[in-house]
């Protein structure tokens, strides 16, 4: 069973199966030493651009910055739910530490 | 790859959406097909009806295009009832009750809460009136901004007779209903810039040339302004000259060399403004000349832009609040609506007062404030004493008058913060308990929620930008803050030299930053002439954040309550969604 994923309203949140599941301005943290030298990135997101399914991981290329040291940008495709068996579950984006799946890769 | 936006305008767009609106609102919100609601929220946008945020499905905003600005009479009165009729929640808010009406910044007026269920009245009681939402948002003509008194102050050449032709030939015009992206269109004919040009996709702008020993008067042409996406463009002048009688021709041909060379892979790409910055002014008049205009272009005029005064940091408000003479001799009277909202029983009352004392015709100003027009002289001291002008007034105090702010995470999916009733406190604040330098009167700070700027921070002497930080180790809703921005002859974009301070800590951040200007400027010096004199470090040294007796309770994660202002704001105490009536509709168990 496919699942629908897109970004809309100019990058304001993300459509899993025409339902709204992550919204702009959520903090998180990640494991991320190329973007900024905060030993955790404080990352609010402001902009989503593209997502991807990678691997059962739904994952969002999004634009935002470090609040602790002011860095911005884009670290890469961030993992906010995955989908099993056809049905998308959020992770729980407040408790975990993020790392981009392109990160993960190169490890 | 065309995005799934693409996809869906080719294959439903424009007019023909209403049908299917129409359909969905006598069958019901839930009735939309679940793997559907993307497409069709999109395609509304078209008939501007805007999905809110999360934990307000079910509910629009709704956007009603006014051209220039101009409420005929009578239309005011019709916008009231519709706000006190329809446009209201399930909590009420703190500061503007429960139906109100909010005054844009790009002359158009904004209604929230409202339920597909009541569209087919609502257009009904707009169009019968003269009142329209088409192309309000989506992907098409916006509503065509301008000097709100155009036709009535004084202007080099008419400016109202061509928005009329435009809005008259690209609203509902299959030829350029499905743009790449928005289109937003600013024509001016008063010489003192305070159209906004530079901030439009496609600005006209008064200039003249000398024909055969005559002086012929019309518009020199800019493309590629914008705010958005933290990648503000000045609009380009790409010397070409319009008459007035030309310039739907060309208008014409630039949407359709939009249209043709636009960017639809990729939205956040798409406006015209990296088109131009991928082409350049020459490249673009080249493109035009050989494949969009039937006709040998003209060079540019001579322009006006020395001239400008509106928002160019001197001593002129420009903002047409106050009492002023109209080219016959009445008088109009721009009043001050603090973030330009104003409630719906206000809002009618206004209305009657421009019958009353007027023609019965209200305009809506880029500053987010209304004027009563045509106001005989021998009238004016009767409606200067009504006891709307004192909530709404024609004489109001620098930190009113200059209050913009954008919709905010009361509404709005973009925002990160909290924008209206946040600048609605910071002005009360600042008023009561700080004291501008001498000299200063027209002092302008825009809270926009975040990069999207539809507060137009970078044109603002204090640019307000949501953002989040931590206090005490806690998340709290944060502001960055930029410094010396304006238009005029020369257009400065705001420079942004303080990052994430505590909303709470804002206003003793201008109250700190205007006590150093009074101690540090030089003589006659206007606070914008201040902050260019200084360097980039200098200006940060004069972002001094400091607690102050001002409070602030929307420190918290407002985007993660479903309404800002409810007692139990939560996002799964929300009604949300309703059905026609209001009532929570029961969700499918997952």
């Amino acid at each position: 069973m496919s699942v629908a994923l897109r970004i809309l309203d100019d990058g304001a949140w993300l459509s899993v199966n025409d339902q709204r599941q992550v919204s702009v301005s959520e903090l998180w943290r990640l494991n991320a030493p190329d973007f900024c030298s905060c030993e955790l990135v404080d990352f609010i997101a402001e902009g989503f651009t593209e997502v991807s399914a990678d691997g059962r991981d739904v994952a969002v290329t999004t634009y935002g910055q470090c609040i602790a040291c002011g860095e911005s940008g884009v670290p890469g495709k961030l993992p906010v739910g995955q989908i099993r068996h056809g049905e998308y579950t959020d992770y729980d984006r407040q408790q975990m530490v993020m790392q981009p799946i392109e990160n993960r890769a190169r490890r | 790859m065309p995005t799934d936006v693409e996809r869906w305008k080719s294959e439903i767009y424009g007019n023909e959406i209403r049908e299917h609106l129409y359909r969905f609102a006598e069958q019901g919100w839930d009735t939309i097909p679940d793997d559907e609601r993307d497409a069709w929220f999109e395609r509304f946008k078209w008939w501007g009806l805007y999905h809110q945020r999360n934990g307000q499905e079910s509910y629009f905003m709704m956007r009603i295009g006014t051209p220039n600005g101009v409420l005929e009479p009578g239309q005011t009165e019709v916008v009231a009832d519709i706000a006190k009729e329809y446009a209201t929640g399930p909590v009420d808010n703190p500061e503007f009750g429960d139906a109100y009406v909010d005054w844009t910044t790009r002359q158009s007026i904004q209604l929230h809460w409202i339920k597909l269920e009541d569209i087919p009245e609502i257009f009904d009681k707009l169009e019968s009136n003269g009142l329209s939402t088409q192309q309000a948002c989506g992907d098409s003509w916006r509503n065509i901004v301008g000097n709100p008194m155009a036709g009535k102050a004084p202007e080099f050449v008419d400016a109202l007779p061509v928005i009329h032709e435009l809005n008259d030939r690209f609203k509902g015009n299959e030829d350029h209903s499905n743009l790449p992206r928005k289109w937003k269109v600013s024509v001016t004919g008063a010489p003192d810039g305070s159209g906004q040009g530079d901030i439009n996709d496609l600005a006209f702008e008064p200039a003249y040339k000398e024909v055969d020993g005559e002086e012929v008067r019309g518009f020199n042409i800019r493309v590629g302004g914008g705010l958005s996406r933290n990648e503000p463009r000045l609009a380009r002048n790409i010397d070409v000259f319009v008459r007035p009688e030309n310039a739907a021709d060309v208008a014409a041909g630039i949407s359709a060399l939009f249209r043709e060379h636009g960017d639809r892979e990729n939205r956040y790409n798409a406006r015209i403004k990296f088109l131009m910055d991928e082409w350049g002014p020459d490249k673009f008049r080249e493109t035009l000349q050989d494949d969009f205009v039937e006709f040998e272009l003209e060079s540019a005029g001579v322009d006006l832009r020395e001239q400008y005064t509106y928002n160019a940091g001197g001593g002129e408000h420009g903002d047409l609040i106050g009492v002023h003479e109209q080219r016959d001799g009445k008088y109009y009277v721009g009043l001050n609506v603090l973030v330009g909202r104003m409630g719906a029983d206000d809002t009618n009352e206004l209305a009657q007062l421009a019958e009353k004392y007027g023609s019965g015709e209200v305009r809506i100003s880029q500053r987010q404030n209304v004027m009563i027009t045509d106001v005989p002289e021998e009238d004016l001291n009767a409606l200067l004493e009504e006891d709307l002008l004192e909530h709404y007034s024609p004489d109001p105090h620098p930190f009113m008058r200059g209050s913009v702010a954008c919709t905010g995470t009361e509404f709005c999916s973009l925002s990160i913060v909290e924008t209206k009733n946040r600048q609605v406190r910071f002005a009360r604040w600042l008023k009561a308990n700080v004291d501008l330098p001498e000299g200063v009167e027209d002092f302008h700070i825009h809270l926009s929620g975040c990069t999207a700027s539809c507060a137009q921070p970078q044109i603002a002497d204090v640019s307000l930008r949501g953002m989040k930080t931590r206090k005490n180790g806690e998340p709290v809703e944060a502001l960055d803050i930029g410094l010396g921005g304006g238009l005029g002859e020369n257009p400065h974009f705001a420079e942004w030299v303080g990052q994430r301070v505590p909303v709470d800590e804002v206003p003793g951040t201008i109250k700190n930053l205007l006590a150093s200007f009074e101690e540090l400027c030089q003589d006659g010096e206007t606070f914008r002439e201040f902050i260019a004199r200084h360097e980039e470090k200098e200006l940060e040294e004069l972002i001094e954040p400091e607690e102050t007796s001002y409070e602030d309770p929307y420190m918290h994660n407002t985007k993660l309550t479903w309404y800002p202002y409810a007692d139990e704001d939560e996002m799964d105490a929300s009604p949300a969604p309703t059905d026609g009536d209001g009532n929570p509709i029961a969700q499918a168990e997952d």
